[in-house]
């Protein structure tokens, strides 16, 4: 197993940043640390990184123990979110710097620095300064850099986070199929539920100090542990006791005998693209209900129009309590992307 | 203001916490070791000194304090001292304010060499500013007009050696300010004078702030200027710094001392001062 | 580029604001204000030192007093600077890098020397480091060690008044440019040395540059520090600034060597701040 860590725990003051971790890592996978916002996830990171000493607890790398290693020593490549580039550096230099460091021999560096520079097609730009390079190259650069001293593990702290959308999903793609490539044991941190599912093997959702659930990224959204997994990594709308994904319920514009159907008064009908979504306000719940479905199947349905629907949820719905004191609001009829308000 | 004096708070201020005393430092021993270097030389070199002015000064207690600065002469040059460095200040704090207005906001031929003309009194030596005010408004005046050794000299110096520090403050939140929140104003209907006294100003407010109380300090403190220009007559305009330095002269440390205190405590009270401006400058920038 | 300090990439297009009549008004008082405080009488020293024509200058600049009070005041200088630029850089790293009990205090005490009366700072060093009297003075005497009325006393003063300038120039670039960069390259296996000289230093380097300029400037021109703690005596403790002084009041004479040696120092404190003011885009250029 590539990265152990046992009981971790870290305080900033009287704030708790991380509270009795457990975790392990397995050799060569791809993990994201999620969650969102001040939960702790970059401290968990930093730990690993040796960067912030965790106030109890272990952290072992490939079996020996680096609790007290300070992060010169730990061999981990880092990539920072805002780049951490050497500004008065050279891409090339910035690249040979960790192998500078480790006095190889001028060669050596040379063919590593090509050869990092090649992974990240940053050929063309190996004598241009920082300054001069996009936000993307510059990441890649910063990749590069981290890879070049041939780490046991690569941390990346929200490594997309500053980039805007367009560049931000190539590099996406891309570290996944740099991962294939190189095989490095590799640690992310996001906030971007819809970034880990998409590039992580497997998935450690991270929220107040605590390890909410750990999986892969079908575990997670199939079977959340809590309702803050479940609200976390995708739409949630309440149904009856239960959080519920709103293309799990089933709606009708006559009563069709189902277990647990509940009649309800159309609130709001919207047409969003290929997707409609109602806005149910149930019988006897707090909040309303909100159903999405295709088009093609809300016209089969005859819900145009309708006034009185029912609503049931479908046989495999994925189903969790709503937590008590703290109910979930439905989420907005105008949201599409996977991103439950609030928690971002 | 300077980062020197704008506080860190980026980080919870440590608390104790349920499982562990968090560290109340990130020293190591090298750091520590380095810390503890430049605190033996800062001490050497500032501290031991300074309370040694503080130490002569208490020799004799209160009664020997008090007669040290109640002597006539002492407290005429103390009283002109504060009474000078009051009016330049709030010369500054309009002059200062219009130059680094016209600074950021007007652009003409020479507004660069103005620019270095504002540092000058920073770098140029106070003997030589004093001589250079004295070619101009001495006896061999070219315009004709002799103030030496008058009170209008003592503020004519203390024009000069103070001018930088009002512009200085305030050109840079001037240049910040965003433009759209005037327009703003003027669009609901605000004359420029409007828009100055009630939008502009209260941004530039600290600033001007924190530039007046060096201007204060500064002037207060000020010794090399006046030695050519003012004359420094007992009684008429002989300043604090002159005193300190007759009375260092006529080997009379404790008296020396004494002046040297209250100058000390005012600089002390600027410091204050400036710090609770900077973090008042922070605190809205957070 | 731009010479001036403050003209930078983000500074906006100035704005006519106000009719042209208030602007021209504005202008005017401006110009005329900073032309009968400073510009003026400063241009003086140079009518004043040609006044005779070259020849005199030119004999003054062979003065043996003037020559000894300049090579005394540069070797005072570089001093002090040398002094300051090494605790200035130290102190700046660990007030803005580490976090101790007593950093605030200590952040707002090295401001200090800034605001305290240059003669205050001379008394203060006199009762410590004083020959006869002075707390440290007659032990440091005793081992043959002279600080007050010798040039170590000229250093301390100097380097007294110029303490504040290299930590003003250095911190907020420490702050701004944060730790990304240096932890970067720790966990590239850089050591603290190695991070400190390739990756800290060049990125204040010239923040460090501004510093030692505009301490060299400020502590060519001491004057009043130096002035209690040299005793002004000439081929000994005689500093270009207590020369000035010293010419001037000479009765009789004509003040050619007055003026002529002012003359060099303005022309210094000038160099330095175009200096600076050239080096200042560069620097913010890159950051």
């Amino acid at each position: 197993m590539s990265i152990e860590i046992r009981s971790v725990s870290k305080h900033f003051g009287d704030f708790t940043a991380l509270s009795d971790i457990d975790l392990t890592i397995p050799t060569g996978d791809l993990t994201a640390l999620l969650g969102p916002s001040g939960g702790g996830k970059s401290t968990l990171l930093r730990i690993i990184a040796g960067l912030e000493s965790a106030d109890t607890g272990t952290v072992a790398i490939e079996g020996v123990d680096a609790t007290g290693v300070p992060a010169r020593k730990r061999d981990v490549g880092f990539v920072f979110q805002h780049y951490a580039a050497f500004r008065h550096l050279t891409v090339a230099e910035n690249v040979a710097f960790g192998l500078s460091i480790r006095k190889q021999p001028r060669k050596v560096i040379a063919e590593r620095v090509e050869e990092m520079l090649e992974l990240v097609h940053l050929q063309q730009f190996a004598d241009r300064h920082p300054a001069q390079l996009s936000g993307g190259q510059r990441q890649r650069m910063a990749l590069a850099r981290a890879l070049a001293i041939r780490p046991r593990v690569l941390l990346l702290d929200e490594p997309f986070g500053a980039l805007d959308a367009k560049v931000r999903k190539e590099l996406r793609e891309w570290l996944r199929r740099l991962h294939d490539e190189v095989h490095v044991t590799t640690v992310f941190v996001t906030h971007d539920q819809e970034e880990a599912l998409e590039v992580a093997h497997h998935l450690v959702l991270i929220n107040q100090g605590r390890i909410e659930q750990v999986g892969t990224s079908d575990q997670l959204y199939d079977e959340p542990a809590t309702s803050f997994v479940m609200s976390f990594l995708g739409p949630v709308t309440t149904f009856g006791n239960t959080l519920v994904r709103p293309h799990d319920l089933g709606i009708a514009t006559a009563p069709t005998g189902r277990p647990g159907e509940v009649g309800g008064r159309v609130l709001r009908y919207n047409r969003v693209g290929f997707e409609v979504q109602i806005e149910v306000d149930l019988a006897g719940a707090a909040a309303p209900a909100l159903v999405t479905l295709t088009r093609r199947e809300a016209a089969e349905a005859g819900l145009a129009g309708a006034e009185q629907v029912w609503v049931h949820a479908v046989a495999d719905a994925v189903r969790v309590p709503v937590p008590h004191a703290e109910p979930v609001p439905a989420v907005s009829a105008g949201s599409r992307e996977l991103d439950p308000s609030g928690v971002r | 203001m300077s980062g020197v004096l704008a506080p860190d708070r980026s980080r919870p201020e440590p608390a104790p916490a349920p499982r562990r005393r968090p560290r109340r430092t990130t020293l190591d021993r090298r750091s520590g070791t380095g810390l503890g270097l430049a605190l033996i030389w800062f001490s050497l070199l500032v501290l031991i000194p300074l309370t040694a002015v503080l130490v002569k000064a208490s020799e004799g207690g209160w009664t020997a304090y008090w007669a040290a600065l109640s002597d006539p002469q002492t407290a005429a040059a103390i009283g002109l001292t504060i009474v000078a460095a009051l009016v330049v200040t709030a010369i500054n704090v309009v002059m200062g304010t219009l130059i680094a207005w016209v600074l950021v906001r007007d652009d003409f031929p020479g507004r660069r060499v103005l620019e270095v003309v504002i540092d000058l009194p920073f770098a140029l030596p106070t003997i030589v500013a004093g001589l250079v005010l004295l070619s101009l408004y001495g006896p061999h005046s070219p315009l004709g007009i002799n103030v030496a050794n008058t009170r209008i000299a003592v503020g004519l110096a203390f024009l000069f050696v103070t001018l930088p520090f009002v512009v200085r403050t305030v050109q840079p939140v001037l240049l910040e300010l965003e433009p759209e929140v005037e327009e703003a104003a003027a669009s609901l209907g605000a004359g420029p004078v409007t828009v100055f006294r009630r939008i502009v100003l209260p941004s530039l407010a600290p600033a001007i702030a924190s530039g007046a109380a060096m201007s204060f300090a500064r002037g207060l403190s000020e010794f090399g200027s006046l030695v050519l220009l003012s004359g420094s007559l007992p009684l008429h305009t002989e300043v604090a710094a002159v005193r300190i330095l007759g009375y260092i002269e006529g080997d009379n440390l404790h008296g020396a001392a004494a002046v040297a205190s209250v100058l000390l405590l005012v600089a002390l009270a600027v410091i204050v001062l400036l710090d609770l401006f900077s973090r008042k400058v922070t605190h809205r920038a957070d | 580029m731009p010479t001036d300090p403050v003209a930078t990439d983000a500074r906006p297009t100035p704005r006519r604001s106000g009719g042209g009549l208030f602007r021209n008004l504005r202008r005017a008082v401006v110009i005329v204000y900073l032309g009968l405080l400073v510009i003026w009488p400063v241009s003086l020293v140079a009518v004043n030192a040609f006044a005779g024509g070259v020849g005199p200058v030119l004999a003054a600049l062979q003065d043996p007093a003037l020559i000894f009070a300049f090579q005394l005041t540069l070797v005072t200088a570089f001093w002090s600077v040398a002094l300051n630029t090494v605790f200035g850089v130290g102190i700046s790293l660990l007030l803005v890098r580490h976090r101790f009990p007593g950093r605030r205090i200590l952040s707002a005490l090295v401001d200090l020397p800034l605001s305290v009366s240059p003669v205050v700072v001379g008394l203060a060093l006199l009762l410590v480091y004083g020959g006869t009297t002075g707390w440290f003075g007659p032990a440091l005497q005793a081992a043959g060690f002279q600080v007050i009325y010798a040039p170590p006393g000229l250093v301390l003063a100097t380097t007294f008044v110029c303490l504040p300038l290299v930590i003003r120039e250095v911190t907020p670039v420490l702050i701004e440019t944060g730790t990304d960069a240096e932890q970067a390259a720790a966990s590239l296996g850089a050591g603290p040395w190695q991070i400190f000289t390739r990756i800290t230093l060049p990125t204040i380097k010239w923040a460090v540059v501004y510093g030692v300029v505009l301490s060299f400037a400020r502590a060519l021109g001491e004057y009043g520090a130096v002035k209690v703690v040299s005793g002004g005596v000439a081929f000994r403790t005689q500093t270009a600034t207590l020369l000035v002084e010293e010419r001037y009041q000479q009765f009789g004479a004509t003040h050619t060597t007055a003026y002529t040696a002012a003359l060099l120092l303005t022309v210094i404190a000038l160099v330095a701040l175009i200096v600076v003011a050239a080096l200042r885009p560069s620097q913010e250029k890159r950051s």
